[in-house]
């Protein structure tokens, strides 16, 4: 489990750490069923606030990612793919949407945009 | 049975109440704010502001000329010894005799707390390098801060205070102090009320802000909420003559080339595209608003 918190990012600390443990749960790095440090044992590693980590832990459960187990902890959930799917293709379509603006600046005609691609896709 | 137990973990580990003093040419005016269990509050304001008279207040040094203070529930005049045991103080001044080393230390603070734990006093001493021997006269501002330190976490205390305490440290020790805090709290059952004009040591780690200026409370909620309800908004001073915009920014800053200001969350959409917005840290919040408590309307 890696987190990594930038002080200069205009995303709110909370949602950093949502978002990075949700990657992670995503794509398995952090398995099913693993623990998660309890909410005040993050916010101390963390170098946070209590609240801070409370509305993380509390809005991966709201997304299905955790669950509370009473006596246990927050427990990981399986990772639902659709929510990994989407955000692959959010990432596809902003990346295509950059792609796309760039050619049409230099007028350049789809097809040779298609050879570009098809060329990295190669790679 | 169930149900006092159930009472009492609600109970906020320190609760203060339109707390008052008047002094000449000063007035601490109905301060009243609450920590709940298991939390670190920041109590922020510039010197003078009243901060040291309010500690002083809850730690039962002065007197109040009117307000109450409870401590897990209870007035001081409840149970002195118990609610003076649960308290641990740390500040930038020292309230050791300057004649007295470690070990005398020791002895005296076994006496007048019978909590105190000198194996837990020695394993801070030894881990902070304190000498034993050394008179306190002789003693560093850094040492004595740090013997203070070891002095209220050897005891089973439920509020750690610290009035102005990290100020003369090097950034190592407040950093290592910063990290005790959070352990200190950890468990849920102990709070930190911490007050400061340095903001930026407690920033990160602060639950609960409480901003005080003249002796009066300025603003106080959680640190999320409290940034999350201003942006910071920088621009040209051509922005500052549409009354539309102006009226609604908080503590206008001017240099040369511009000026820096607040806005209210809700007000940010009244702002032209292209004005450069952040997020505001703490500090920023302080050092606009003091300057136009006049401009802003408490809820």
């Amino acid at each position: 489990m890696k987190i990594v918190l930038s002080n200069q990012s205009e995303m709110p600390i909370y949602e950093q750490i949502k978002i990075q443990l949700e990657e992670q749960i995503l794509n398995g790095e952090i398995p099913e069923n693993t623990v998660l440090p309890s909410i005040r044992k993050m916010a101390a590693e963390l170098s946070v606030s209590v609240i801070t980590t409370t509305r993380a832990y509390r809005e991966l459960e709201e997304d299905g990612f955790i669950t509370t187990v009473p006596g246990k902890g927050c427990i990981v959930l399986p990772p639902d793919n659709q929510i990994l799917r989407e955000r692959y293709l959010q990432r596809m379509e902003q990346g295509f949407t950059q792609a796309a603006e760039a050619a049409k600046k230099l007028q350049m005609p789809l097809a040779e945009a298609q050879d570009i691609f098809r060329t990295l896709w190669e790679a | 049975m169930e149900k006092d137990r159930r009472y009492a973990e609600d109970v906020p580990v320190l609760e203060v109440r339109d707390l008052t003093k008047q002094y000449k040419g000063f007035l601490l005016d109905k301060v009243s704010f609450t920590l709940p269990k298991g939390y670190i509050m920041g109590y922020v304001g510039p010197n003078g502001a009243g901060k040291s008279t309010t500690l002083g207040l809850i730690t039962e040094t002065r007197r109040a000329d009117g307000g109450e203070v409870f401590l897990d529930g209870a007035k001081y005049s409840e149970n002195r010894i118990l609610y003076k045991e649960k308290i641990g103080y740390v500040s930038s001044v020292s309230y050791f005799p300057p004649m007295m080393t470690v070990k005398d230390a020791a002895v005296l603070l076994k006496q007048f707390y019978p909590t105190f734990s000198k194996e837990k006093f020695y394993h801070y001493i030894k881990a902070w390098d304190l000498p034993v021997k050394k008179k306190f006269m002789k003693f560093s501002t850094g040492m004595m801060v740090k013997l203070m330190f070891a002095a209220a976490l050897s005891r089973e205390t439920r509020l750690l205070i610290l009035d102005e305490a990290t100020n003369g440290l090097d950034v190592l020790f407040r950093e290592e102090i910063l990290n005790l805090l959070q352990r200190y709290i950890e468990d849920g059952e102990h709070s930190v009320l911490f007050a400061t004009h340095i903001i930026e040591d407690l920033e990160q780690i602060a639950d609960y802000i409480v901003m005080v200026e003249g002796g009066r409370v300025l603003l106080q909620d959680t640190k999320e909420a409290l940034t999350e309800s201003f942006i910071l908004v920088k621009g040209e001073d051509k922005l500052l003559k549409d009354s539309a915009v102006s009226k609604y920014l908080l503590g206008v800053k001017r240099s040369a080339f511009g000026f820096t200001a607040l806005i209210r969350s809700d007000n940010a959409a009244l702002l032209p595209a292209g004005t450069v917005m952040e997020k505001p840290a703490v500090s920023q919040i302080m050092s606009h608003l003091m300057k136009s408590a006049d401009r802003l309307e408490i809820a």
